[in-house]
């Protein structure tokens, strides 16, 4: 019988996932990450409250499987919490959940669950696999196109890959939530927010006052031209496509074009200014374990929330591929990744420079 | 669960089918209420009271002097509270003298009284081996100390504290002294004339009686402000119907524990000596928590260097042992505890608990093929550490 570890967070997704994987015949383990929160907002962290680990307790008990839960906080910090930071103090919007991916779940959390004797770390991504033809592992979006969360697993490699299962990719949300009722699971519907675990709910800015008030200067708002608009409280505070907020007074509404680190300056323009045809991204990650020998046009996603376009992928040297879109993109970020779509086949995706 | 082996005995205990034997007619047969004139209250307050005669045969007391309560925690909280308030009242007495390394029935109880009732604390330091001495508690005592509180066996440690000696110096400055024995009581001849405390605690599923019951014993003289007020029962210090199966299976398991005391002790030890033994020989950067030879016959304690005693515990879990990292925590949250900070173990150690607790029906073989586990398993949880 294979043994699986199932990442828990209490929550109907991972819970069905190891009811799932159980019925199936595997020998289920359930763990629980202890993430960092900031000292006094433990209670709002929201993967891993105290109450959510009591659910996750108690799913496990309703399925009679083993459950640990496995602190992480040090990691956490200095690995999730720590590019964050980075991220803003480099002038780019980073994206937390791809470190945490690679790092937590499917680095500290795999390992972990190997160590128990695991075949498979599985959790509640809405997402799929498959072992293609030429036996390679696949990442394929989930059945639920709404709740997909491929975007954030484009950083499996295929090993990781290999070692991974998405139960509840299979599954549309209103059937998971089904199944949860047929195993008798606690289906208390939680919020599903898409905060950060770590800001509790709260805006991500003053967790920045908070914890990196020195990474957000005051600097110069310009417009194209090098014009000076106005005065800005930190870049760190602001983001690309942003138009509320900017304190400037303009005939027009003015958006954030851009940011500069080495000048600390914000860089605004009208809408019409906004958007770019290219982009290119680095640290990219192909999930079939190289880069294609050609130009490929794929479908590009650039944020967790953003729609598909239709570009022209072209693999450059060390790890960087340049992305032509065939209609202007408005908002693309720096930090937020670019992840290349084949119909539902996830290529692989790269750090938005 | 027959795959697993228990070696958490300090944690709980199964029921001996002999205590269970003794309870089952007291759930529907002899069901009465105890304080009823009529004769199912008769038969139900007679078991009681046989109980009662039990325990105190067990312990050299009166019967008079035991109060049952619904476990070990509530007995320490009426102790502590009970006395100091009624000291407080009588006196004026405001301080209470009690250690970290104390279970946290007592400790938080103590934290309480100083938050909310005008009450001082005054931690007692302790040595290496996390035991107290007398010299510190005399050190200690002044003249508006209301309460001594001096744990009998450490429950994370095993380390045993010199409760007579301790006993001694609180009766010669006439201040109450509680001893929370709900550790000591499995393995340890708690003989009151001898101990000269003036309250004991003690829980019964520490020693193969059912969870949900305790006892304290009351030194006649000691006051004590009632923790729960009403029909009178248990003389007035403990109000609310007795447990009446839970009590007769306290008393029936204490009675086996003093029974087959030695026979116990004398099994167990030569395995905890050999976990001990060979633990510190076989597993580097290893160490024994607690006092070497004054401690829990029982009871092997340890920190491993630079690991994580949780990932241990799961790992040891998953193998198939379940063992403890000294308090039952299963939240997975690294905080070294109170007894780990009091015994002055470096940062790099505070995690690494690991708890091993045997009983009368662990075996040399299970022994045996824990110690061919564990030395694997600590290196992969230090591996896992580092990553």
């Amino acid at each position: 019988m294979s043994k699986v570890v199932v990442a828990m967070s209490g929550g109907v997704d991972s819970s069905v996932a190891a009811a799932l994987l159980k019925q199936q015949g595997y020998d289920v383990t359930g763990m629980m990450l202890r993430l960092w929160s900031e000292a006094g907002q433990e209670e709002s962290n929201r993967c891993c409250s105290p109450d959510s680990l009591a659910q996750a307790r108690r799913v496990a008990a309703i399925l009679d499987i083993p459950f640990y839960a496995v602190d992480v906080k040090e990691l956490f910090r200095s690995t999730v919490v720590q590019a964050f930071l980075d991220g803003y103090a480099q002038g780019i919007t980073p994206n937390p959940c791809l470190v945490c991916n690679r790092v937590i779940k499917w680095g500290f959390l795999l390992e972990h669950a190997l160590a128990l004797g695991a075949d498979y770390l599985a959790s509640g991504h809405y997402a799929r696999k498959r072992l293609a033809v030429d036996g390679r592992e696949e990442l394929l979006r989930a059945v639920d196109k709404a709740k997909d969360q491929s975007y954030v697993l484009h950083v499996l490699t295929q090993e990781r890959l290999g070692q991974a299962l998405f139960p509840v990719g299979e599954y549309s949300k209103p059937e998971i939530r089904a199944l949860a009722r047929n195993f008798n699971l606690p289906t208390a519907t939680r919020s599903e927010s898409q905060d950060l675990c770590f800001l509790a709910g709260q805006d991500y800015r003053d967790f920045i006052r908070r914890n990196a008030p020195q990474i957000a200067l005051p600097g110069s708002i310009l417009n194209r031209l090098g014009q000076a608009l106005g005065e800005h409280h930190g870049l760190a505070y602001y983001t690309i496509g942003q138009r509320k907020g900017l304190g400037i007074p303009s005939s027009v509404p003015l958006y954030v074009l851009s940011k500069d680190a080495t000048t600390n300056t914000l860089v605004v323009g009208v809408e019409a200014e906004l958007g770019s045809r290219e982009l290119t991204a680095c640290d990219v990650n192909w999930i079939a374990g190289a880069a294609p020998a050609h130009t490929l046009r794929l479908q590009v996603k650039t944020r967790y929330t953003a729609r598909e376009a239709w570009a022209m992928v072209t693999p450059l040297e060390s790890g960087r591929v340049v992305v032509r879109f065939e209609e202007p993109q408005r908002d693309l970020t720096p930090g937020q990744a670019a992840v290349f779509y084949a119909g539902d086949i996830v290529l692989g995706g790269g750090l938005i420079q | 669960m027959s795959d697993l082996v228990y070696f958490d005995y300090a944690a709980t205990t199964p029921v001996d089918s002999r205590v269970l034997d003794a309870m089952l007619p007291y759930f529907s047969e002899t069901f009465g209420n105890p304080s009823s004139v009529h004769r199912y209250g008769q038969r139900a307050e007679a078991a009681v009271e046989t109980a009662r005669e039990t325990v105190a045969a067990g312990l050299h007391c009166q019967p008079d002097e035991i109060i049952f309560t619904s476990c070990g925690t509530e007995s320490d909280n009426l102790a502590i509270r009970g006395a100091a308030m009624a000291r407080k009242t009588s006196t004026g007495a405001n301080r209470i003298v009690t250690a970290r390394v104390e279970h946290h029935a007592v400790s938080k109880t103590a934290e309480q009284l100083e938050k909310h009732y005008g009450f001082h604390v005054d931690w007692l330091e302790t040595n290496e081996y996390g035991m107290i001495t007398p010299a510190t508690v005399e050190q200690a005592i002044r003249a508006e100390t209301a309460l001594v509180s001096v744990m009998a066996a450490n429950n994370e440690i095993g380390t045993l504290n010199p409760v007579a000696e301790i006993a001694e110096v609180c009766r010669a400055h006439a201040v109450p002294f509680h001893s929370d024995a709900v550790q000591a009581a499995a393995y340890l001849p708690l003989n009151l004339q001898d101990l000269g405390v003036d309250l004991l605690a003690l829980g019964a599923h520490k020693f193969y009686g059912p969870k949900g019951i305790g006892a304290i014993y009351v030194r006649k003289g000691t006051s004590l402000l009632p923790s729960q007020t009403g029909g009178g029962q248990e003389h007035g210090l403990r109000a609310g119907t007795q447990n009446v199966p839970y009590i007769v299976g306290f008393a029936e398991a204490f009675r086996l524990t003093v029974a087959e005391r030695d026979r116990r002790a004398a099994h167990v030890l030569p395995l905890r000596d050999q976990i001990i033994s060979r633990v510190l020989e076989e597993i580097p950067d290893a160490r024994l928590t607690g006092h070497p030879d004054l401690r829990l016959p029982n009871h092997a304690s340890f920190v491993f260097k630079d690991m994580d005693g949780n990932l241990l515990l799961t790992l040891l879990d998953a193998t198939g042992f379940a063992c403890s990292s000294g308090s039952a925590c299963k939240t997975g949250n690294p905080e070294p505890s109170e007894v780990m900070a009091a015994i002055g173990l470096p940062s790099q150690w505070g995690l690494g608990s690991l708890r091993v607790t045997l009983g009368k029906d662990s075996t040399a073989a299970q022994v045996e093929a824990f110690l061919k586990m564990l030395p694997g398993l600590v290196m992969k949880a230090r591996e896992l550490n580092r990553c």
